[in-house]
């Protein structure tokens, strides 16, 4: 298995002294589907901006796909994200009046794919997240939870190594979680690496390994085979 | 894990300009009424500048044309201030004297009366409504090139009768037109002209003229002219004027004073001309506020759209590809707003030159 997030001794200090991250060894291969879960103030926050190369770690090594971030100029991690990241926000994030179809196809405009491209592709997106019928559907026109799945379309239109979804059902009613959770696991059974970041141990038990976070330090790593598809209906 | 040098090297794909422009576009469309609203104000300071460009560099135009077309080579001739309190007096023959000096064209006199012109024999005499009565020599009009309006102009019969050829201001003061009678002294004068506007010599403007020797025989004026008209070659007026004071009255060559009417038109030209810069100006400021707005806007936009910038960010767009959004959006802004205000320019440039 190739490793798609390594992180070595990875520390993070903000300035004034706060420690967030206290030296994180990790890792996640290929095809995983991983829940990292931690209270609020453990810094998964911080550990998400490590993997989605938005923040750079004061001391360590993290590589992502198999590059070191340390040594990636910004115009590079641009790249790196645009290729390799798919990011998924509590918030959505769609824009407002724009077609969902649209909104998709964002996620590879700044990948170099020509516009008919990309709402070809956008369109293959949305059918795979079970939104084939609301292509045209203006983001203010549809439910939080099929917002969220536009936004895991836009996620995985341009077939990224790593998925990475940050509070993806924060928020969410129960039974639209479950739907984008379950969208999740879809794409993972089709092949895809996802990192579901949240604070829900419910929805940790959705993934079949669960890292636990606590004082910026990775406190247990559990494995369970059949967790995956029973958990959470 | 071994370390993968050998892999690609990573290289953000480069937006198409359609995409940019789209982007920019995008933005705009989320924000119509402050889109709306700042290209008012840009289209509104660029009307302005154009409005003001248009219709001052059109009056001064027109100034400059009647400069051309009176010619600038006209010099008049008044007596000016004596020792003594005694107004001065240009001797009874300076024109003619002054038709002697060489590269003078043409000299038309006129002669100041005392007298005053009235509708009727019922005005009160104190109303003389600022008009005078001068005598006037025949090639007045040749001098001024002021055309007769109405009616005819004097001749050598009618120079010597009770007629009289009204200034343009005159003729609508006293509401007289060729054919009337108006009372001068105590007497019937028939107005048999009315004459068009002098640019350089408003003083025509608001006098009833009179011939030289009916103005001997019924006015009792003493023939002295108090102002000669002349024209002068072209290139040599500063030439000319030099001499004129000796040529008008040799005595007494200080008492003459000679001006250039035209030199007034040009003042007027220069002042439009610093009137329009002032326009200008605040028209820059319009334009200057206009932009400000928009920067303005712009950071706000900005900062309220940190989210975007991030999420954009996260797409992978590089630091470059941000601005080049944003500077897109601002470019496409005031382009829109600049277009209905440059729809202004078209008719503005057939009245300038």
């Amino acid at each position: 298995m190739t490793a798609v997030v390594e992180l070595a001794k990875v520390t993070k200090e903000f300035p004034g002294g706060v420690l967030a991250l206290r030296g994180v060894d990790l890792r996640v291969d290929t095809g995983e589907l991983v829940a990292m879960v931690g209270p609020s103030g453990s810094g998964k926050s911080t550990l998400l901006n490590m993997i989605g190369t938005l923040d750079r770690p004061s001391q360590g090594q993290v590589r992502i796909a198999g590059y070191d971030v340390a040594q990636l100029s910004d115009h590079e991690l641009s790249a790196l994200r645009a290729q390799h990241i798919g990011f998924i926000f509590q918030q959505f994030h769609l824009a407002d009046g724009v077609s969902a179809l649209d909104n998709v196809a964002d996620g590879l405009l700044y990948a170099g794919v020509a516009r008919r491209e990309r709402r070809r592709r956008a369109g293959e997106a949305l059918e795979r997240v079970g939104l084939a019928d609301r292509l045209e559907h203006r983001s203010n026109q549809m439910s939080g939870g099929e917002r969220q799945r536009v936004a895991v379309a836009r996620a995985v239109v341009g077939e990224p190594s790593l998925v990475l979804a940050d509070e993806p059902t924060g928020n969410l009613d129960t039974a639209s979680g479950a739907e984008v959770l379950a969208t999740l696991r879809n794409l993972n059974a089709a092949g895809a690496t996802v990192v579901i970041i949240t604070h829900d141990l419910e929805v940790a038990a959705a993934a079949p390994r669960r890292i636990h976070i606590r004082d910026g330090l990775v406190v247990a790593d559990e494995t369970s085979e059949a967790a995956g598809m029973g958990a959470l209906r | 894990m071994t370390d993968r040098i050998g892999r690609a090297r990573l290289t953000p794909a480069r937006m198409t300009l359609e995409d940019v422009a789209r982007v920019g576009v995008a933005g705009l469309r989320a924000r119509p009424t402050r889109a709306v609203l700042s290209a008012l104000g840009i289209a509104i300071g660029i009307a302005t500048m154009v409005a003001v460009l248009g219709i001052s560099s059109s009056s001064q135009a027109r100034v400059m044309e009647t400069l051309d077309e009176l010619g600038t080579n006209m010099l008049t001739v008044a007596p000016g201030k004596q020792f003594s309190e005694k107004k001065a007096r240009l001797p009874k023959n300076a024109a003619r004297m002054i038709r002697g000096v060489e590269h003078v064209a043409m000299a038309g006199q006129t002669g100041d009366t005392g007298k005053a012109v009235y509708r009727n024999d019922r005005i009160p005499s104190t109303r003389t409504a600022g008009l005078q009565v001068r005598a006037t020599s025949l090639d007045l009009l040749a001098v001024l090139r002021t055309p007769v309006r109405s009616g005819r102009w004097h001749d050598t019969a009618t120079a010597a009768q009770r007629t009289v050829v009204l200034g343009s201001t005159a003729a609508t003061r006293l509401a007289a037109t060729a054919g009337d009678s108006v009372w001068i002294n105590g007497q019937w004068w028939t107005v048999i002209g009315v004459l068009a506007e002098s640019p350089l010599a408003e003083d025509v403007d608001v006098a009833a003229l009179v011939g030289f020797a009916a103005a001997d025989a019924f006015l009792g004026f003493d023939g002295h002219p108090t102002l000669v008209y002349t024209k002068i070659a072209e290139g040599k007026v500063t030439e000319v004027r030099a001499l004129l004071n000796h040529a008008a009255n040799p005595e007494h060559p200080e008492e003459v004073t000679v001006s250039r009417p035209s030199d007034a038109l040009e003042a007027r030209a220069a002042v439009a001309g610093a009137f329009t810069s002032l326009l200008l100006g605040v028209g820059g400021v319009a334009l200057l506020v206009g932009g400000v707005g928009i920067a303005n806007t712009m950071i706000i936009s900005v900062l309220e759209r940190r989210r975007e910038i991030g999420l954009r960010r996260a797409l992978g767009a590089t630091t470059a590809q941000v601005r080049i959004q944003f500077l897109a959006e601002s470019l496409i802004w005031p382009g829109r707003a600049g277009s209905p205000a440059r729809c202004w320019e078209w008719p503005a440039p057939s009245g300038s030159r």
